[in-house]
C-alpha cells in the first residue's frame, strides 16, 4: 500500500473515483507476492503491480467495473504450466486478487 | 474499502506505525473490514463481536510476526494484511562502527537510528547519513521503539552503557539483539545478566561477540559482519 498512496491521493485531488486491487493468495512462482496492490481510477490511470505483468489487463477491467457497481470481489488467476505462457501467466503459478472500489463518502 | 478505514490506514502508513486490515473475501458481508492497531479500539464494519475480538487477536499476533494472508473464520474467508514499522536498525554507541554499519543499512532497506548521550559522538557531521540520532540513555531511548522488525546492536564496549541496552532489548520483540566484544567480555556479561534478573532463553539469543565470522578488523569490516549477520537473521538462515 505504502507504494500506491501517492497516487491515490493525487487522483482524489482530481476528483477521480479510485479501485485497489490486492494479492491475497498465490501458489507455485509469482512475480509479486500477498500484499501486492495495484490502484485505477475511473480516469484509466492506473499505479503499482499485482504480478508481472501478465494479469494486469484482466485486473484494470475489473477495477473499473468495482468503480461502477461498488461491488468488491475476489479473482482467480490459475493455469497449468504448459499452457501459462499464452493464458497469460508466464510463471505458471495461480494468484487471487480481491478488488474492491475504494469509498467516497464515510 | 470505506473511507474511514482507509484514511486510518493511510495516516498509519505515513505516520510509519504498526497497522492491519481484515477484509472479509468469500462468505457473506464480502468486503467488509476490520482497521486493527496496537493499543487502539478496533474500526470495524462488522457487528458480531465474538468474530471481530477474534480477528482483533489474531491480527496482532501476526502483525507482531510480521506475517500476512487470508484466516478462515466459519463460512467466511478473510484477508488479513499487516503493515509493522519498517525494518530498523537501532545502534547503541555512536561509535566508528556505528558510522560504516549505517552507511551499509540503507541500501539494504533499513532505517538507521543511532543512540547515544555522549553528544561529542553522536554528531550530525558523523551521523548526516542516519534517519535518526537519539541523545538518550540507551534503556529511554529503546522504549517504544523495540518491535519484531527491529535490530539492536550494542556497540559502546562499556558495560554502563551497554547493560540497560541489553536488559531492554533483549525481553523485547526485537528480532535480532548483539553486542560488540571477546568471548571473555561475553562470559562476563552473561553472568551480569543473569544476576540482573534476564533468564537463559533471553541471554541465549544474544549475539555476542556479534557479526559474520569474516575476520573483520576495520571498523568498516566490522561493520560488514553486522550487517550480513542482520540480513541472515532476517532471511531466516541463522
Amino acid at each position: 500500500m505504502r507504494d500506491v498512496v501517492a497516487a491515490i491521493d493525487t487522483w482524489q485531488q482530481r476528483g477521480e473515483r479510485v479501485a485497489i486491487a490486492t494479492v491475497v493468495r498465490t501458489l507455485g512462482s509469482s512475480p509479486r507476492g500477498v500484499g501486492a496492490k495495484m490502484v485505477v481510477s475511473d480516469a484509466g490511470n492506473m499505479a503499482g503491480s499485482v504480478s508481472g505483468g501478465c494479469i494486469e489487463g484482466a485486473v484494470f477491467t475489473a477495477c473499473q467495473q468495482a468503480i461502477r457497481t461498488g461491488q468488491a470481489t475476489l479473482m482467480h488467476f490459475g493455469v497449468p504450466d504448459e499452457s501459462a505462457w499464452e493464458v497469460g501467466l508466464a510463471c505458471g503459478g495461480t494468484i487471487d486478487v480481491f478488488i474492491e472500489p475504494l469509498g467516497i463518502s464515510e | 474499502m470505506q473511507k474511514t478505514i482507509y484514511t486510518r490506514l493511510r495516516d498509519a502508513i505515513t505516520r510509519e506505525v504498526p497497522v492491519a486490515v481484515a477484509t472479509v473475501i468469500t462468505g457473506d458481508d464480502v468486503g467488509a473490514q476490520v482497521l486493527i492497531q496496537p493499543d487502539q479500539a478496533v474500526i470495524s464494519m462488522l457487528n458480531d463481536t465474538a468474530l471481530v475480538e477474534q480477528i482483533h487477536q489474531d491480527a496482532l499476533a501476526m502483525l507482531l510476526a510480521g506475517e500476512q494472508g487470508i484466516r478462515i473464520y466459519g463460512e467466511r474467508q478473510i484477508f488479513i494484511e499487516t503493515y509493522p514499522p519498517p525494518a530498523t536498525i537501532i545502534m547503541v554507541g555512536a561509535v566508528h562502527i556505528a558510522v560504516a554499519l549505517t552507511t551499509f543499512a540503507k541500501p539494504l532497506g533499513f532505517r538507521t537510528i543511532v543512540v547515544d548521550a555522549r553528544g561529542a559522538f553522536a554528531t550530525g557531521e558523523r551521523f548526516g547519513h542516519a534517519d535518526e540520532l537519539v541523545h538518550a540513555w540507551p534503556d529511554e531511548a529503546l522504549q517504544g521503539r523495540l518491535h519484531s522488525n527491529t535490530a539492536v546492536v550494542v556497540l559502546t564496549h562499556d558495560p554502563k552503557l551497554d547493560d540497560p541496552a541489553l536488559l531492554v532489548a533483549l525481553p523485547s520483540a526485537a528480532r535480532y539483539v548483539g553486542a560488540l566484544g571477546s568471548t571473555k567480555t561475553q562470559a562476563a556479561r552473561v553472568l551480569r545478566l543473569r544476576d540482573a534478573g534476564l533468564n537463559d532463553a533471553q541471554i541465549g539469543r544474544l549475539y555476542a561477540p556479534i557479526g559474520l565470522p569474516i575476520g573483520g578488523r576495520t571498523p568498516e569490516e566490522i561493520g560488514l559482519s553486522i550487517m550480513a549477520q542482520i540480513v541472515a537473521v532476517r532471511n531466516g538462515k541463522i
